[in-house]
């Protein structure tokens, strides 16, 4: 039962963050996917970022589709208000949440069926329409829940566990993403903590849509060899372009770098991205030149991992609609109902 | 003076003479600009304060295909359609044959008589009057756009002069009309003159006339969509998500029209938030997203959104999130007749989506009760936390009604149904977010963000237990189902009754209507009765059906239910729902896309009551019980 929580036996020692809560408190219920799942290291990363963040855990909303990854969010922040919704339809949802109420954070936790394949038109939609979200797929490149059919992510030539190789073109969340006009796009992989919760925080703090693929193994369909989604294949081929760290405030810098070595994206809130290089030239504020990288090193067979563009002056879909700064939900019956003297205004007007 | 009404020679019945008691038909080309002076022609009737129902019949398409603007007058203050028409305005060569058919014995054909038209184009049992439209309007204009526009102004021109439409009160709607634009005042003006000059230099006057009346009262002209969209403004609703089709998109557009108004403030910040979806899937998922997160939500679409929505109803229904739906019904089924009434939806709506479920149906039966019912649906949804459809119909939602004017109770607050609030959890209220507690199938819902430590559950698809959690026990589902029957239970007694109207004497026949049927029904019990047939009707106004329409149909030998689709999907629902014996149940159809006329009802119920023990099914095609 969700609204239980599993017995707290809180450590004494257990890091507090700014709101004294630890980590346990933004755990959730023990997960049922399968022993080694790359979808739990991203629920772990999720409530790392989370803790980071001192988020108060009742202000986010995390919101699912169907599948492996869409079952995740029971896995974490219970004291959220969680929806798992229909297959492929998150975005909406999402969408619908995040106009009734502004002031909440939302989080869209969607895997590659249900991202790429019927949720596409969804993903792509929501990305375009300036939707503020952190939406993360968890991109195993295979359907779990059925038994390890291809899905639309998997890369032509991939094998199946079966030895079946797949002969349809794989589709690349990120370069639509790009192309669709999110302000805020990375990639990591389930497997990289260090990488994927700044990335994370860095999501989360951004103003306007951001989208995280993480490639995250599945260990029961498509972690053999001949697949391009293993943890294996993912190591070997992973290119980072970068490392994050996301500062809130004023935080002084405390590690040591080298001159030229970081890069700091102040974003419209103040929040500070600081971006430890790791490829000089890549410069993840220039949108083409992103997304010809991407295309290159795709084309080596390689795998670009990071943050790979962000927009500091990003708007979100309020913005663009105007709404007023009240969450939509907050408003009650002398805000929203113009009452008798209007109507009989308009009713003149109809004679 | 010369007497126009002999072009045609031989034998004729004498002209049909009526006060305040006709219908005109107007037939056009789609894109002419003939909209705007057929809304002319019945406003200026209106103002004289003589009730009008005019529908516009178009085509899907923009420009090219043939549309016809049919007003029918009624002293009476009848609104439904009549059936026949005694003066005809075929401006379309396309369509001529068939709209000279049309015309009633004795019945007048008025047309633009520019180029002579062979005998064989008429009839000789009806008056012809020709006035030279074309002529006058290449003389009098240079620009061919104009010389076709003003056309349009051209003939209610003359035809304001031939029944009477009085010229005083069309050059203040002119006024009314281009009060922005003053130079169109006065070249509209200069046309409809144009046109009555001609009339009444060369024309008398005809048999149908109209006299000032005081029928229409302060009564209001406005479409039904326009009217819901104002009702979800009064409604409370913040978010409208929604996919173009036809016809339901006025809707969207007049709330947003209404929502500019209404709901911006001075800074020009925006009390709502309106998004063009990018598919009907889209659109109903932001409106359970938004109903989720405590925002008062809604799409509009037509049948074949709906299928697109099912699956998302489905989850609305299980998962309790209040969604509220605006059906404007068309023919189906597929893409069907997308620009003619039906309605063949409710079998639809009433069980939309896969596994057992049930939908609450509100059903209005002009623009005033969708504005009503366009408040309500609100109210109920949020109280029953699941989808509430209105269903209207095309000839509801795209066509001008005279109703009474809206009207308001400023006391009135929005009702948000049981919402556990941050004090009562504080307080230790126990929740329990699947838990009846009230005994009447209806949970307590939270907010998202409510508390930081009580009142968070997960909301799914998949069964669960009482407190929310994921559960496949079979005993957990079916409880859950069996408050969701109770809650529909519920529904039934808190949807608006049926209205009755009895018959003047003791009678075992009763009828069951609703929608847009119900002004062409209440005409057509008028003729009925005067025929000595007596029939209690009754108005149904919801679905699920309130204890009052069982008991109607107990007290009653036999009931004719009458609708407008093949399949008698009304009865179905009292069959399934109400366990009626079908062989009570009498179905009176109307499907042919055009709305259902009051001498349509008249035949088909008098025939059925002649006789008594015929064929159940009386319709154009007599056949077996669908």
């Amino acid at each position: 039962m969700t609204y239980i929580l599993k017995p707290k036996l809180h450590h004494p020692s257990l890091p507090k963050n700014d709101l004294g809560l630890t980590r346990r408190d933004y755990e959730g219920k023990v997960s049922t996917l399968c022993a080694g799942c790359g979808h739990d290291s991203i629920s772990a990363a999720i409530i790392a970022a989370c803790f980071d963040l001192a988020i108060e855990p009742h202000r986010l909303a995390k919101i699912s589709g169907i599948g492996c990854s869409s079952k995740t969010p029971d896995y974490f922040l219970s004291q959220s208000h969680g929806f798992n919704s229909v297959h492929g339809r998150m975005p909406s949802v999402l969408t619908g949440a995040n106009l009734a109420n502004r002031d909440l954070i939302y989080l869209g936790v969607s895997g590659d069926g249900d991202s790429a394949s019927i949720g596409l038109g969804q993903f792509a939609h929501s990305i375009r329409r300036g939707v503020n979200m952190s939406y993360i797929v968890e991109n195993n490149g295979v359907y779990g829940l059925t038994k390890g059919q291809f899905s639309a992510t998997s890369d032509k030539g991939s094998k199946s566990k079966k030895g079946v190789e797949n002969t349809e073109s794989g589709i690349d969340l990120v370069a639509l993403a790009l192309q669709l006009g999110a302000t805020y796009v990375g990639r990591s992989f389930s497997g990289d903590k260090e990488q994927l919760v700044p990335l994370i925080k860095g999501a989360i703090s951004h103003h306007g849509p951001a989208f995280i693929d993480v490639l995250s193994p599945c260990v029961a369909f498509n972690n053999h060899a001949g697949s391009t989604k293993s943890f294996d294949y993912v190591r070997e081929h992973n290119d980072a372009v970068n490392r994050l760290d996301v500062i809130l405030g004023r935080t002084p810098i405390t590690a040591e770098y080298k001159p030229g070595e970081v890069r700091e994206v102040t974003q419209h809130d103040g929040s500070v991205l600081r971006l430890r290089k790791i490829h000089e030239d890549y410069d993840p504020t220039n949108k083409i030149a992103a997304a010809n990288y991407l295309q290159e090193r795709h084309a080596e067979g390689e795998i670009v991992t990071g943050l790979l563009y962000v927009d500091p002056n990003a708007t979100d879909l309020h913005d663009r609609l105007e709404t007023t700064a009240r969450p939509l939900n907050h408003l009650g019956t002398a805000e929203l109902t113009p009452g008798q003297a209007a109507l009989e205004k308009i009713n003149a007007s109809l004679r | 003076m010369p007497d126009t009404i002999t072009q045609v020679s031989g034998p004729k019945p004498a002209p049909l003479t009526a006060v305040n008691d006709f219908v005109v038909k107007f037939a056009n080309v789609n894109g002419s600009g003939s909209a705007s002076a057929n809304g002319l022609f019945a406003k200026s009737i209106i103002r004289m304060g003589v009730a009008v129902a005019a529908r516009n019949i178009f085509p899907s398409n923009i420009q090219g295909l043939p549309t016809w603007y049919e007003v029918r007058v009624s002293g009476q203050g009848y609104l439904g359609r009549r059936g026949g028409v005694d003066l005809a305005v075929p401006l379309n060569p396309q369509t001529w044959d068939d709209d000279v058919k049309e015309i009633v014995p004795g019945g007048y054909l008025f047309y633009d008589s520019t180029k002579p038209l062979p005998a064989s184009k008429f009839r000789d049992d009806i008056h012809v009057i020709g006035v030279p439209l074309t002529q006058l309007c290449n003389d009098a204009y240079k620009i061919p756009r104009e010389r076709q526009l003003f056309k349009n102004i051209t003939y209610v021109g003359a035809l304001s002069h031939l029944i009477g439409i009085d010229p005083a009160v069309v050059e203040t709607l002119l006024k009314e009309e281009f009060a922005s634009k003053p130079k169109l005042i006065g070249a509209n003006l200069n046309a409809f003159n144009m046109g009555r000059d001609w009339a009444a230099k060369h024309l008398m006057p005809i048999g149908l006339q109209l006299k000032h009346s005081d029928v229409v009262g302060n009564r209001i002209f406005v479409e039904g969509n326009a009217a819901a969209a104002l009702g979800a403004v009064y409604g409370g609703a913040t978010v409208c998500a929604w996919y173009p089709i036809t016809p339901s998109t006025s809707l969207a557009e007049a709330f947003t029209g209404y929502c500019e108004d209404l709901r911006t403030d001075a800074d020009g910040t925006k009390r709502y938030a309106i998004v063009q979806g990018e598919d009907e899937i889209a659109s109903i998922g932001i409106v359970v997203g938004a109903g989720w997160n405590g925002a008062r939500a809604f799409t509009c679409t037509s049948g074949p959104g709906i299928s697109l929505m099912n699956e998302f109803i489905g989850l609305s229904y299980f998962a309790e999130i209040p969604a509220v739906i605006f059906d404007v019904q068309r023919g189906g089924p597929s893409t069907g007749m997308p620009t003619r009434t039906q309605q063949s939806d409710l079998l639809l709506a009433a069980y939309a989506s896969h596994g057992d479920t049930k939908h609450v149906m509100l059903l209005p039966c002009d623009p005033g009760e969708c504005f009503e019912f366009g408040a309500l649906a609100f109210d109920l949804s949020d109280r029953l936390q699941t989808t509430v459809f209105v269903m209207l119909d095309l000839d509801i939602g795209m066509q001008e009604w005279l109703v009474e004017p809206f009207k308001w109770d400023d006391k009135r607050q929005l009702d948000r149904g049981k919402v556990m609030t941050a004090e009562q959890l504080e307080a230790g209220a126990f929740f329990g977010r699947y838990t009846d507690v009230d005994k009447d199938g209806i949970p307590y819902r939270t907010y998202p963000g409510t508390h930081p430590t009580k009142g968070a559950f997960f909301t799914r698809g998949t069964s669960r237990n009482r407190m929310a959690g994921y559960s496949e026990k079979g005993i957990d589902y079916q409880d859950n189902m069996e408050r969701l029957l109770a809650k529909f239970k519920t529904a039934a007694i808190i949807v608006p009754k049926a209205v009755q109207r009895p018959a003047k004497q003791k009678t075992r026949i009763g009828a069951l209507y609703f929608g847009s049927t119900t002004p062409a029904m209440h005409e057509a019990l008028d003729h009925l009765e005067a025929q000595g047939h007596h029939i209690d009707a009754m108005r149904v106004r919801a679905f699920p059906f309130g204890p009052e329409v069982y008991d109607f149909i107990a007290a009653h030998d036999e009931i004719c239910v009458v609708e407008q689709n093949r399949d008698a999907q009304l009865r179905s629902l009292l069959m399934i729902e109400g366990n009626i014996d079908p062989a009570r149940l009498t179905s009176i159809l109307h499907y042919d896309g055009t709305p259902i006329t009051a001498r349509f009802l008249a035949d088909a119920i008098g025939n059925r009551m002649q006789a008594q023990k015929g064929v159940r099914q009386v319709g154009k095609k007599p056949g077996p019980n669908p």
